[in-house]
């Protein structure tokens, strides 16, 4: 296909990205904080979460009040209004709801591992609660480290853990 | 003068009797440059002066803003401003804005306009990320969802598993949107043919969208005038009534990346839909002549069902056999190229060609045309207007 200077590029992230250096076997430990975009662990709404993975669990906001589940986490319950929460740790059981393999350009820690693939995964415990994440083929393993033509929507998969830099992500490996 | 109204509906109240657009491309001139002259441009079409305009409606996203555009255009004293979110959600909004603005008697002549340019760091939000993410990105973000493109795509996985739909459908919209483009010596693609072939083998951005799912991007800008419907029969175009308009921000949604609540396929347009037509005295059967953001080609099929034009599930179907192409179909959709194919302006210029399809100077005009619906994105907190010939 012939690339049209004018056509397209809605999607660049960083004007400096281009083609990729494709490097399947690159382990996702060796980005550095520079070239990855961490949440803010001083996060008051999402403080509790990150905090979970640390700790090795994969926790949810419920409403102290009401039980109702809520994420992303926020200050207020939109069931009951109240404003108390707290944090139950789920089975860590899920399914895939869809998936994605994004290809460049995209920011420079990213691209040197796509094509890799998103989820988004329901979890068993409450199918309405969802989390954005990445399939890997064992713990800590890079998430291009599945093969994205494998991935299949309604797959069971369950939580695990990988520490890049001060942040424990969750990632999801197949049962 | 319709200046008290009983039960809140403005519709036919109003009417657009100007539009402006500067060059569609690559342009060196800033984005208040670009705006001014949109604005100068749209002004001279209505045949109105600059120094009658009293009301401004423009993005959240606009970097020309009000005080420097009333500066270089010369505008008397501004008596409504206002501002819409959500970026390519916001553009039939402004247009809403202003209608309810004159209507309302805040305003007697109001401009909305969109300036944009490509390279601009205010056109790519999401690329202005901080390392460290306190807001709704960051359950997206880290796990490598970066860009729009990511985030729609997810939908668009979910949507073909759960409807059947399939990269041929998607092509259908990226081919109909081409060849209008064709049509519109205008557009950044006129010159630029592309088959079923192309489009299979063009690379991913992010699977399951390839490079012609997405939109352009491009340097430009475009203004419309708005003014009462009494009025506008003095101007010097023929007034296209805004026969109703609509924002739309559902329950437990959440801007791009809805994935949270309990049925992310089902986006703002329906609540915009809904309350569209109810204010409307026409329903989609109505609807000649469609213009559907298409900031990414899932965002047609996904819009086609939530404004009722096919049941939940059908939209790609829909747009089987040319059905949404000019010359073929029984609704034609972005007759000017579209987003993908004329320029992308955050939508704005989907409502200039809605515009044009009513006065009968659209490139790929569709005879008849006295009902047409512009529509902002789905996918985020978004608007819609219905444009209708004065009767």
């Amino acid at each position: 296909m012939a690339t049209d200077p004018m056509a397209t590029d809605p999607i660049t992230t960083t004007p400096e990205t281009t083609d990729p250096i494709m490097s399947p076997d690159k382990p996702g430990a060796a980005a550095t904080e520079s070239q990855w975009l961490f949440p803010d662990l001083e996060d008051e709404d999402a403080g509790p979460f990150w905090q979970g993975c640390a700790a090795g669990e994969l926790r949810v906001q419920t409403c102290e009040h009401c039980g109702a589940w809520r994420m992303p986490p926020r200050p207020m319950c939109p069931q009951c209004r109240s404003i108390e929460s707290r944090w139950v740790t789920t089975s860590g059981q899920g399914r895939v709801w869809s998936f994605i393999v994004p290809h460049p350009p995209l920011l420079p820690g990213y691209s040197e591992l796509a094509p890799y693939n998103v989820v988004i995964i329901e979890l068993i415990d409450n199918p309405l609660i969802r989390f954005v994440g990445n399939l890997v083929a064992a713990p800590a393993a890079a998430i291009n480290s599945v093969d994205p033509t494998s991935i299949a929507i309604g797959e069971a998969v369950h939580v695990t853990f990988e520490k890049l830099d001060d942040v424990t992500f969750p990632r999801w490996i197949r049962q | 003068m319709l200046s008290v109204f009983d039960d809140g509906n403005i519709r036919d109240r109003t009417a657009i009797v100007g539009i402006g657009q500067t060059k569609l491309g690559k342009l060196e001139d800033s984005e208040l440059s670009l705006a001014c002259q949109a604005i100068s441009l749209a002004l001279d079409d209505a045949g109105i002066a600059p120094s009658e305009v009293d009301g401004l409606s423009s993005s959240l996203l606009e970097p020309a803003r009000e005080v420097q555009v009333a500066k270089n255009v010369g505008l008397g004293n501004i008596t409504f401003f206002s501002q819409v979110g959500y970026g390519g959600g916001a553009a039939c909004g402004l247009v809403g804005h202003a209608a309810m603005a004159v209507a309302t008697g805040q305003c007697n002549v109001a401009v909305a306009w969109r300036a944009r340019k490509r390279a601009a760091k205010n056109s790519r939000p999401w690329a202005q990320t901080s390392t460290r993410l306190a807001d709704h990105t960051q359950w997206s973000r880290p796990f490598g969802m970066l860009r729009p493109v990511d985030e729609i795509a997810m939908l668009t996985r979910r949507y073909m598993h759960e409807y059947g739909a399939t990269r041929d459908h998607l092509a259908n919209v990226a081919l109909a949107s081409r060849a209008h483009a064709n049509r519109n010596p205008n557009a950044t693609m006129y010159e630029k043919t592309m088959t079923r072939e192309q489009y299979m083998d063009a690379r991913w951005i992010s699977e399951p969208l390839c490079l012609f799912d997405n939109c352009l991007e491009t340097d430009g800008a475009l203004a419309v005038v708005v003014t009462r419907a009494d009025r506008a029969r003095d101007t010097s175009t023929e007034p296209v009534l805004i026969h109703a308009t609509a924002q739309g921000l559902p329950p437990q949604h959440q801007t791009m990346t809805n994935f949270f609540n309990d049925d992310p396929l089902r986006g703002p347009a329906w609540v915009t839909a809904a309350k569209l037509w109810e204010r409307a005295d026409v329903g989609p059967s109505d609807v000649k002549v469609a213009q559907l953001y298409d900031a990414f080609s899932p965002l047609i099929p996904l819009s086609l069902e939530g404004y009722g034009f096919c049941k939940r599930g059908e939209g790609a179907a829909f747009t089987d056999n040319g059905n949404t192409q000019w010359g073929i179909g029984t609704l034609p959709v972005n007759t000017s190229g579209g987003g993908m194919s004329e320029a992308y302006v955050h939508g704005f210029n989907l409502i200039l060609e809605g515009v044009r399809q009513i006065r009968g100077t659209s490139t790929s005009q569709v005879e008849g045309a006295d009902v047409s619906l512009v529509t902002s994105g789905e996918g985020v907190p978004t608007s819609a207007i219905l444009l209708t010939k004065a009767r």
